[in-house]
């Protein structure tokens, strides 16, 4: 793999990379200070980020810039504005915000100061699963000592720029890293998603603009601000640009999280980042970005890791979080605890979806049991297209639907033969832990 | 009884973070789980329902929507083993039994001497250090059966 330039992790690995003092050696707040200081306009940055291409990168990819030029005109419409960043974090197979918030808070403190700025917000809420006691603690930390410093609060660095980071704690529910479950977990409410619209640019936290973005995203920022447009177009493909961190986990030597560009192949990432499959073992399936996106069998793995690409290949980028699966593994017995999951986190709102993810956990359950049917694999193609696309409040009826499509279009004969065996040919052995009755937390 | 003093001047400062006092709901129900030793009483709820200006059964309803919330009291040490599925890859199913052995407790419950109680729990963003257990709080990675056994051997 050729030499590529890095700069999302390149701090982490630093002493003390969690203080100011690190931060600043850096030259961290050298970005806010240039914006405030020069000074730039808030259309300006919303400019460079749009320049950059700079894609979400909390699952969807939406344009970053863009998003952010969809608040409405401060001179018309003077509602107090917020920014919610999203570090809930809890995609399965996802585990890259947390490196930064735990070994670079000051970074996403600086991002956070760029956003605000940049759509005169007055607030940013930095929403973080519960489970994060570090990256929590780190951050408020870092909140702490930068607001000494006169770089959180009133009159930052003496300018008439003026503006407060909150950190806020949740509880353990999948569905607020859903923006808008998060922006009514962060009310104080159970975290219902709200149907859109109106759009959060519109009506978002406290029915005021808001703008939710994930902590990488927010990340990149003052790297955008400080190197230019062309700099972080230089890196990645042209419509995914800049490097992104990529979380692999399950049947790899080397899992873990790494920055890289965009478009290597999943066959250069398995092999030469994670260092091939484990067990000398070959290769049998992967998701490409989190337990959400539709899995592809192995004979797919020249696949360029980028947003077009692996959406050109039936899949998503999602969130990066490639979860590989060697050839011993069972994908009925993956797609059971994949479905449990989406059917615990699901928050009942939508029929469709509070039956459909109960279906289908009962289905994939009983098939991976050896008590399936045949007709069970139409079924459950029936009740995914029954609950996506876009059929729901909110995409957690997608996520359920979409890897299903895919595991039954790609190893319906897996799912086939279990049925006529009987049993799980692939089955681990059973694991005998006493269960009561309630037993998920 | 009512709140402490100590945790409404905590809540007075928390609640000046927001526009509107109720989104220090969900952080002021985990300090009082942290006062209250890892769970929620009927009683902390009416308390905060009181502090909030809420009814108790909307501070009910939230709390009973986050998995980490509890309403029941648990043993001294919560282990909280992730069986989502790049754990379960790596082999969370075996972990958890064995984890049940060495505390005896079973999942979902209390050991009988009341010292550990043990959950299974969702995707903790650990993924890619599988298998793990969160012990009171703190993230342990890359377990075996050996390390989660001398981890757990050094709880009082
Ligand atoms: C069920 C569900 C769960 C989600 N969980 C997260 C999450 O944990 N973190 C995150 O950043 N985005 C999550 N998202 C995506 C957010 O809704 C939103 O698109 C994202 O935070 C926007 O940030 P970005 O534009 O910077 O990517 C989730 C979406 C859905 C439908
Ligand atoms: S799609 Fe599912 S999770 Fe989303 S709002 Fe509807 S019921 Fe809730
Ligand atoms: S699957 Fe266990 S930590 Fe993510």
């Amino acid at each position: 793999m050729k030499d590529f330039p890095k700069y999302l992790l390149s701090r982490v690995g630093l002493p003390q990379s969690h203080t100011l003092a690190t931060y600043r050696a850096e030259g961290g707040y050298r970005a806010i200070e240039d914006v405030l200081k020069k000074p730039w306009k808030p259309e300006q940055v919303i400019g460079v980020i749009k320049d950059s291409g700079l894609r979400g990168r909390g699952g969807a990819g939406f344009p970053t810039g863009m998003k952010w030029g969809f608040m409405p005109d401060i001179t018309k419409d003077p509602r107090p504005r917020y920014l919610a960043v999203n570090a809930d974090e809890s995609e399965p197979g996802t585990c890259k915000d947390r490196v930064l918030m735990e070994k670079d808070p000051h970074g996403l403190i600086e991002g956070c100061l760029i956003a605000c700025f940049a759509m005169h917000a007055k607030a940013a809420y930095i929403y973080v699963r519960g489970e994060y006691r570090l990256s929590y603690s780190r951050l408020q930390a870092a909140i702490d000592e930068a607001r000494a410093a006169g770089l959180v609060g009133q009159n930052i660095l003496g300018t008439d720029f003026s503006c407060d980071i909150w950190m806020h704690k949740g509880a353990g529910a999948y569905i607020c890293g859903e923006e808008t479950g998060l922006m009514e977990s962060l009310e104080g409410k159970r975290g219902h998603p709200r149907p859109k619209p109106p759009f959060p640019a519109g009506s978002g936290l406290w029915k005021s603009p808001t703008t939710v973005n994930n902590v990488e995203s927010i990340f990149n920022a003052p790297f955008i601000v400080r190197n230019g447009a062309g700099w972080f177009k230089s890196m990645g493909v042209p419509k995914s640009t800049g490097n992104f961190l990529l979380c692999i986990s399950g049947h790899v030597n080397k899992p873990g999280v790494y920055e890289l560009p965009f478009g290597l192949t999943a066959r250069q990432i398995i092999d030469e980042v994670a260092l091939g499959v484990w067990k000398g073992r070959k290769l049998k399936a992967f998701f490409p970005g989190g337990s959400s996106t539709g899995l592809l069998p192995a004979s797919m793995v020249d696949v360029a890791m980028d947003h077009d690409s692996v959406k050109a290949a039936g899949s998503m980028f999602g969130t990066a979080a490639m979860i590989i699966l060697d050839e011993t593994a069972s994908i009925p017995q993956a797609m059971d605890v994949i479905a449990r999951f989406y059917d615990h986190e699901s928050c009942g709102q939508c029929s469709q979806c509070r039956e459909g993810t109960q279906w289908l956990h009962q289905i994939f359950r009983r098939i991976a049991h050896g008590r399936g049917q045949m007709s069970d694999l139409d079924l459950l193609v029936s009740l995914s297209n029954g609950m996506a696309p876009a059929k729901t409040i909110c995409a957690l009826a997608d996520a359920a639907a979409i890897p299903t499509l895919a595991a039954v279009k790609h190893f319906r004969h897996e799912f086939e033969e279990c049925i006529r065996l009987g049993r799980d040919p692939l089955a681990p052995q059973p694991q005998h832990a006493p269960e009561l009755h309630e037993a998920h937390a | 009884m009512a709140l402490s003093d100590k945790l409404k001047t905590e809540f007075t400062e928390l609640v000046a973070h927001y526009p509107e006092k109720r989104a220090g709901l969900i952080p002021a129900l985990h300090r009082c789980q942290e006062e209250q030793g890892g769970w929620l009483s009927p009683q902390a709820l009416e308390d905060l329902a009181e502090f909030f200006g809420l009814e108790p059964v909307e501070v009910f309803g939230v709390a009973t929507f986050y998995p980490m919330f509890r309403l029941t009291p648990r043993g001294r040490h919560l282990v909280s083993v992730c069986h989502n599925i790049s754990c379960t890859l790596r082999g969370a199913e075996d972990l958890l039994a064995h984890v049940c052995r060495v505390t005896g407790s079973p999942v979902g419950g209390t050991s009988p001497d009341g010292k550990f109680s043990v959950v299974r729990v969702e995707c903790q963003g650990a993924c890619a250090n599988a298998p793990m257990f969160d012990l009171d709080g703190t993230y342990h990675e890359d377990l075996d059966r050996s390390r989660a056994e001398q981890i757990l051997g050094s709880c009082q």
